[in-house]
């Protein structure tokens, strides 16, 4: 295999077996960024040399290094995500200039698997919003269509993997935030069932929803990356204590009759038609590879966004109370007669966020403030209930629940940026697994007639992401999409 | 015609920009409110469903508490934990203006 064909991890398997070196590898990806990532902007950093410095060490571990389940394997990281010694931002001006000093959990088990870090990935300034718009970078472009958006939060790193720039890279994801980008970049990403993985060294957003997962372009690529970074670690008091399954062996042993649930309902208004007709094409694939289709019902499902836009601000208010101008990175400097600590603060933050942080911050407040809390928090957390009752129900009957990812494809940059509501409203069919905490993967199902991808999403049983795996690779074999790269990747189809 | 403000009002938003510690320009204070009050009256539906009774999530997962054992160990030096600071000092303290102006 040549060095300059490789997109997936198995293919980078293939050639160390065949002798490649890391360094190699990683030299080959920081080529293509170096020549391809100009227009899309998917990183914000690429850290060069110490990802040669690493593969290097990958590669002195001699005849060892191939057991390592990512040994030499480049990812991209997201910039919300805690790499000792290299920037980390959340693209945010308040966080200008900070480089923590230490490791995501996740970061370090990379590490101990062989994987190279290439660098950090553009999003939504902290995590909050759904095009990479929200960036103080500037924004991530679609490799599609460099006119649209990529998708949002994790939009550098679905752009990063659709683009061939990485062949995996990690996201977070807290109403949508890996899913949504996938969709929209034409890659497979998967929200993990909360606890499955650590969230120590992610920064904050909304600490009952968040979770970080993978993205690739395979699901088996995603299987490999989740098995990696999956498991209890005694720094995040919430990850899970369940056992973690062999994904990757697992995935050559499907489920043999498979029950999927589709709440056609809900998908009746407001989906655009080229999404309706690739998703009932993708579900038609489906029950031809032998799953039996159901319809459920999940009446709850259309107020996840209104319940989400309530829990989440409120969470993120308190989180970011902690970015004040003291301990880390951006101060506002002194102006006028007022030097004191509290107008620091509000100088400090005035400047340092973006208006979507803003926005978020105070409707949070608000939220949580005395007179309201009853009408809006306690109500959105009482709702939540309820969308969980209705997938307890569906589950009885079913191993997976179907819906698109998204109501629409990528839209053009710009075009809602006046309108958060809109925005708001485009997480309809993602934000309930996140407030369920329900594990949801999302793979390529087609493109439409602006050749533009077209997500589809399978939610599964608390845990048994495995489901979900099986399920999708079921439909990657049938309809395996990620073989077409987008325009502006640095490779194509071979 | 745009719609008749509902729910919130530019006092409230200057109240609860307060709050939060964010300083806002009165441009933006007049942003805030228009966007804030569409983003509520849209979650004014939540007003339909019937939640007598019904208890609250306030985690997706419900597990028994985490305790760990109540070992000593060392932490991060001090200089480690306070080289992002914007204004710090050798004796490992934060410098800050005047608190009561």
């Amino acid at each position: 295999m040549r060095v300059s064909s490789i997109q997936t991890v198995t293919d980078i398997r293939a050639a160390i077996q065949a002798g490649v070196t890391a360094v190699e590898i990683c030299q080959q990806f920081l080529d293509r960024i170096a020549s391809h990532d100009g227009p899309i902007h998917s990183f914000t950093h690429v850290s060069a040399d110490r990802a040669l410095k690493h593969a290097a060490a990958v590669d002195r571990r001699g005849p060892h290094y191939p057991t390592l389940p990512l040994a030499g394997v480049p990812i991209a990281v997201k910039d919300n995500i805690c790499t000792d010694g290299i920037p980390t931002t959340a693209s945010s001006r308040i966080l200008d200039g900070f480089v923590p000093p230490y490791d995501a959990t996740v970061v370090e088990r990379l590490t101990h698997a062989g994987a190279i870090v290439l660098g950090k990935t553009n999003c939504d300034e902290f995590a909050m919003g759904s095009t990479t718009e929200h960036s103080v970078s500037g924004p991530t472009k679609n490799p599609w269509n460099l006119d649209r958006v990529p998708g949002g939060s994790s939009g550098g790193s679905a752009a990063a993997v659709a683009a061939r720039l990485a062949p995996l890279a990690l996201g977070s994801d807290t109403g949508g935030s890996i899913r949504q980008p996938a969709a929209f970049c034409g890659v497979v990403g998967l929200k993990p069932t909360y606890g499955r993985v650590s969230r120590y060294g992610l920064l904050a957003f909304a600490s009952s929803l968040d979770q970080i997962g993978p993205l690739a372009l395979t699901v088996s690529d995603a299987a490999i990356l989740l098995q990696v970074i999956a498991g209890r670690d005694p720094n995040d008091a919430t990850s899970a204590n369940v056992a973690v399954p062999k994904f990757e062996a697992a995935l050559g042993d499907p489920l043999a009759s498979p029950t999927i649930g589709v709440p056609w309902r809900i998908l009746e208004d407001g989906v655009d038609p080229s999404v309706s007709s690739a998703f009932s094409a993708a579900i038609d694939v489906l029950e031809t590879a032998g799953a039996t289709i159901v319809d459920v019902s999940l009446p709850h499902t259309e107020y996840a966004v209104p319940v989400y836009y309530l829990v989440a601000p409120a969470e993120a208010s308190s989180n970011l109370a902690r970015y004040d101008g003291v301990r880390y990175a951006y101060r506002a400097p002194n102006s006028g007669a007022d030097t004191t600590l509290g107008h620091l603060y509000n100088r400090t933050r005035h400047d340092g966020f973006g208006d979507e942080v803003k926005r978020r911050i105070m409707l949070g407040t608000y939220a949580l403030s005395a007179g309201y809390y009853d009408a809006y928090y306690l109500k959105a957390q009482q709702i939540r209930t309820l969308i969980k009752a209705d997938y307890d129900v569906a589950f009885k009957r079913v191993d997976a629940v179907a819906m698109p990812t998204t109501p629409t494809p990528a839209f053009k940059l710009g075009a809602r940026t006046d309108d958060p509501l809109q925005l708001y409203v485009g997480d309809v069919f993602t934000a309930s697994a996140n407030l369920t905490g329900l594990p949801a993967l999302s793979l390529p199902c087609g493109r439409n007639g602006s050749d533009l991808p077209v997500g589809l999403q399978l939610v599964g049983r608390a845990f048994d992401e495995g489901t979900l795996l099986q399920l999708g690779l079921g439909y990657e074999q049938q309809a395996p999409w990620w073989l077409d790269a987008p325009p502006a990747a640095a490779i194509t189809r071979t | 015609m745009s719609p008749v403000s509902t729910i919130l009002t530019k006092t409230d938003v200057k109240r609860i920009a307060a709050l939060a510690h964010l300083e806002l320009s009165e441009s933006e204070t007049e942003r805030f409110t228009r966007q804030l009050d569409e983003i509520l009256t849209y979650f004014d539906r939540l007003k339909q469903i019937d939640t007598t009774g019904v208890a609250p999530t306030t985690h997706p997962v419900t597990s028994v508490p985490v305790m760990r054992a109540d070992d000593p160990h060392l932490s991060m030096p001090r200089d480690k934990a306070m080289a992002n600071a914007p204004d710090s000092d050798s004796t490992g303290l934060f410098r800050v203006p005047k608190v009561i102006g």
